[in-house]
């Protein structure tokens, strides 16, 4: 073992130091939310730094969640969330399967057809526009069939069906297996991995969306979270005017709505993080 | 003739399984790039694109002469080369620091938490930002301000940077770790043998291994330079800061779905769109002049 110099000691209690003060403020903000969601009206309302909860009490979730409005947006945001990934994920894996598949006639224009959609965009207007000519506005078809495939997901799920043996796809084929078959009962079961790791990105993705909800919803019966939030910080007076929020408890009623929508998230995430080097795995072949 | 009907037949379940994903791409990105044509249109809500009188340039005369284009603009430029002066590089660096780590407990903590906001939406962040940074119940007086950055001109830019890196400097460091993870250690071992200490090692092995790993994130990020991220600065601004936050992204949206002024919107979009192609064919030439690896 080699002595350590003065320096190295120094940077590495240093790094230490600064990483672990780097998870104090990134926890920090969270923990305010959650400690304001516990709190009482008046201890809301005082200032500082909330290490704990004043005056304990469950009130603001009590009157956040008899709020009709949150278990519809819930409803709505977990519809968008599964309905979304599932079809995000079906239809960017027949993409790459079929991409992948060099001796096809037209594969290349394909492929490019795709991969343009990377660098250019008609923009959010005549996006807008379009949904609008399908009649899909006020809708949830808006929040999921306009950003069903992405090209970049794509690349990532071609790169990872490479590293699959041909061999595996030649044998199931001469056993009679048509490529519809193959890819259902074959492929699809060995891209698990990177099924999960895009399934995982793409569901977070649709939870958080925010800016297709502002566009294409108008119907307040289709609120995602995100927007029905969005709307309560916004409109916080109208809220207790209608009714959906009777006590004055306004900071801990929305801290608590905040924390009731990250729950999921919250709950997802030690899944999540199997993936995580995983996924990045997958990224890193890309490039 | 029978030649190709062979072929497709041949093919047709690679075909069947293309089909959706071709309709797909043609019908939300190829239509909407056709739609740009009412840019150079006088369009209204009623009408199509196919039925629209062409206007020429009118559109485009009248954005650019307008003042608030100019501060979207302005505001653009400015808070994205912040972003990428600030928070570009701050992944890199973090990755760095987190490699050093000898303690691995210690690091999946650390990569549990910093991870994490990444996965939250700007509006849930913002809520809590609002919250934290209130001048009544934040932690605004215990850091000596006078108002919440979040209302004050002055701070308010400043704050979208630190909010954005506060919010994706932990999730950025996981592909340059990944590519760190890629190193052969027999790498680091000789060079140890040939004496160089830990700073040694940082600037010629593990920085060397992720060089082009930063450079094709940086093509890209240089492609972006005029899409500064709609939700952030919509869920953030205010009408005390609306001059110095307003941005290109939020002005289409004004303009577009709140004005209903389609035309003018749609060239404003067309122009940051033909803004970013240009900045990433012009970054990617320059890449590979100077030897390395473009994207194409």
């Amino acid at each position: 073992m080699i002595q350590k110099g003065w320096g190295e000691r120094t940077f590495e209690a240093g790094n230490i130091l600064f990483l672990a003060l780097l998870s104090l403020v990134t926890l920090y903000p969270l923990w305010h939310e959650i400690s304001i969601s516990l709190s009482s009206a008046a201890g809301a309302m005082r200032g500082g730094l909330f290490l704990f909860p004043r005056g304990f009490t469950l009130d603001a979730y009590k009157s956040v969640l008899s709020s009709s409005f949150i278990w519809l947006a819930y409803r709505n945001s977990i519809i968008v969330a599964v309905a979304g990934t599932i079809l995000h994920v079906l239809f960017t894996a027949t993409t790459a399967y079929a991409l992948n598949k060099r001796s096809l006639p037209g594969v290349k224009a394909m492929t490019l057809l795709v991969l343009f959609t990377m660098i250019f965009s008609g923009g959010m207007i005549p996006t807008y526009l379009l949904v609008k000519t399908l009649g899909l506005t006020n809708t949830l078809w808006a929040l999921m069939l306009p950003g069903m495939i992405s090209a970049f997901n794509v690349i990532v799920m071609q790169s990872f069906m490479r590293t699959i043996p041909d061999e595996v796809e030649e044998s199931a084929s001469m056993d009679g297996a048509n490529p519809l078959r193959i890819f259902f009962t074959i492929i699809l079961p060995l891209c698990k991995p990177v099924i999960a790791t895009i399934a995982l990105w793409e569901c977070v993705g649709l939870w958080n969306n925010f800016m297709q909800a502002l566009i294409y919803l108008n119907d307040k019966e289709l609120f995602t979270l995100p927007l029905l939030l969005k709307e309560i910080i916004a409109g916080q007076q109208l809220a207790t005017d209608t009714g959906q929020f009777t006590t004055f408890a306004a900071e801990s009623a929305i801290a608590a709505t905040v924390i009731v929508s990250i729950v999921p998230i919250l709950a997802v995430y030690p899944f999540l993080q199997k993936y995580f080097m995983k996924g990045t795995m997958l990224g890193s072949v890309k490039s | 003739m029978s030649q190709t009907m062979k072929s497709f037949h041949k093919h047709k379940y690679y075909y069947v399984l293309l089909l959706p994903g071709i309709i797909y791409f043609i019908l939300f990105k190829y239509i909407p790039m056709g739609g740009i044509a009412i840019a150079f249109q006088d369009f209204r809500i009623t009408g199509s694109v196919f039925n629209s009188p062409w206007a020429g340039l009118k559109w485009f005369n009248i954005l650019f002469e307008s003042p608030d284009f100019w501060v979207a603009l302005r505001n653009t430029v400015i808070i994205s080369f912040y972003k990428l002066i600030f928070n570009f590089p701050a992944p890199i660096i973090l990755a760095l620091l987190l490699n050093e780590l000898i303690n691995g407990a210690f690091k999946r903590i650390v990569q549990t938490i910093i991870y994490f906001p990444h996965f939250v939406s700007w509006v849930v962040l913002g809520s809590i930002l609002f919250s934290v940074f209130s001048v009544d119940t934040g932690v605004t007086k215990l850091l000596g301000l006078s108002t919440s950055p979040i209302m004050n001109p002055d701070a308010f830019r400043g704050f979208l940077v630190g909010s954005e890196m506060w919010k994706e400097v932990g999730w950025g460091t996981v592909i340059y770790l990944a590519a760190i993870a890629g190193v052969n250690p027999e790498q680091y071992e000789a060079a140890k043998i040939d004496g160089a200490n830990r700073f040694q090692l940082i600037r010629h092995v593990t920085l060397p291994a992720i060089a082009s790993t930063i450079v094709v994130l940086l093509i890209l990020r240089t492609g972006q330079i005029l899409n500064v991220g709609f939700d952030q600065i919509f869920i953030l601004y205010n009408p005390l800061v609306y001059n110095v936050a307003d941005v290109l992204e939020t002005y289409v949206y004004r303009v577009g779905l709140t004005m209903g002024r389609f035309s003018l919107a749609t060239a404003a979009g067309l122009f940051q769109a033909v803004v970013g192609l240009c900045l990433l064919v012009f970054t990617n030439w320059l890449v590979k002049r100077m030897g390395e690896r473009g994207l194409w």
